[in-house]
């Protein structure tokens, strides 16, 4: 592997965890105001 | 260097320049992969048929309803793209997708859809009801296994029973918000049903090549252009009907009406226009490309109007 791809292969693992991390965030944000909405109900 | 072909099995790497060494594919490979262009009318006709749903929904739940039709059909997109990879990689419009063009590898396209897809169903049935959820999940299932798996590559119908796959949204949208479904839902699913042979095959005329190359038996490739432009009239008419049954029926009022009458007659005028061209050169199928483009617009016209009559007569 060369230092490019070793590069390349820690900036896409680096992105990928923060979006997930932004999509996990999202999720706790939506469930919780679903489990609002259906308590409200 | 690896090759497109070999970068296309579940085994090997993504990566272009070190074969053995798995470069994760980039985020918006993902993105990508669930065609958000097409994604924009699936969550537009989706909302319209959530909007003009009698009853109330809490914004929240109907904004996951939205978020489960998106993701619904980010994950049909993207099991679909899996299945046609080799295909995808012999037609000019798609050989820059995320798989054939080796930017990500075909198991992660598997995992991604498959994941999507369950989580929302899922989420819908908990947010809203599992009416819509089971709806939701028969719209994917029709896509990948009736349209993809079993009908595109064999008939040169495929399209017009595929279609079906992309009408479900309003249907789902109206049940998200009552539990059931009702004559109007149903009308806009005819409406998206017979719209699409004359969208499709209006593209398939100027991109027949492409098809012909991947081996797809589309109505151009199989039966000629000129059987081709007639059936787009055939359908076009059709889908005239389906356009003003909402009317006749009593279901929407005047704004529709009005809107359904101009916009299917510009359409028809256009489909017109198509069935009297005897263009063979894809690059000169001006009329072709400009029913297409209509195509897309008339859509969003329609169901606007949907929404716009309803809000005027609930005022």
């Amino acid at each position: 592997m060369t230092p490019e791809e070793q590069k390349l292969i820690q900036a896409r693992q680096r992105s990928r965890s923060i979006l997930m991390a932004l999509v996990l965030f999202a999720l706790v944000v939506l469930f919780f105001g679903i489990t609002i909405a259906k308590m409200s109900n | 260097m690896a090759t497109n072909a070999s970068l296309l099995t579940s085994d090997v790497p993504a990566s272009p320049s070190s074969p053995g060494v798995p470069i994760p594919a980039d985020w918006r490979d993902f993105v990508a992969l669930t065609k958000p262009r097409v994604m924009t009318l699936v969550v537009f006709t989706g909302l319209c048929g959530l909007l003009v749903a009698p009853g109330h929904i809490p914004p929240i739940l109907a904004f996951t309803a939205i978020l489960c039709i998106a993701l619904g059909a980010g994950a049909a997109a993207a099991l679909n793209q899996w299945y046609e990879a080799d295909r995808d990689a012999c037609m000019k419009r798609t050989a820059s997708r995320p798989l054939p063009a080796g930017r990500m590898d075909r198991q992660s396209a598997l995992h991604f859809g498959v994941g999507l897809a369950c989580f929302s169903v899922l989420l819908m049935g908990f947010a809203t009801n599992w009416f819509a959820a089971g709806i939701l999940a028969v719209s994917i299932l029709f896509y990948v296994f009736v349209y993809t798996i079993w009908l595109k590559p064999r008939t040169a119908q495929n399209i017009v029973i595929g279609g079906a796959a992309g009408a479900f949204p309003p249907l789902i949208g109206w049940a998200a918000v009552t539990g059931d479904v009702a004559a109007l839902p149903i009308a806009l699913f005819m409406l998206i049903f017979f719209w699409t042979p004359p969208h499709f095959w209006a593209l398939a005329l100027f991109v027949r090549m492409d098809y012909d190359n991947a081996g797809f038996p589309m109505l151009p490739v199989v039966a000629g252009e000129r059987v081709t432009r007639r059936q787009i009239l055939f359908y076009t008419s059709i889908m005239g009907v389906a356009a003003l049954a909402p009317v006749l029926l009593q279901l929407t009022g005047l704004v529709y009406g009005l809107t359904a009458l101009v916009a299917t007659g510009v359409f028809a005028v256009l489909a017109f226009n198509v069935a009297m061209s005897r263009e063979t050169d894809p690059a000169l199928m001006l009329p072709e490309r400009r029913l297409f483009k209509y195509s897309v617009l008339y859509l969003f016209l329609m169901f606007g109007a949907v929404v716009a009559d309803h809000w005027m007569r609930a005022a």
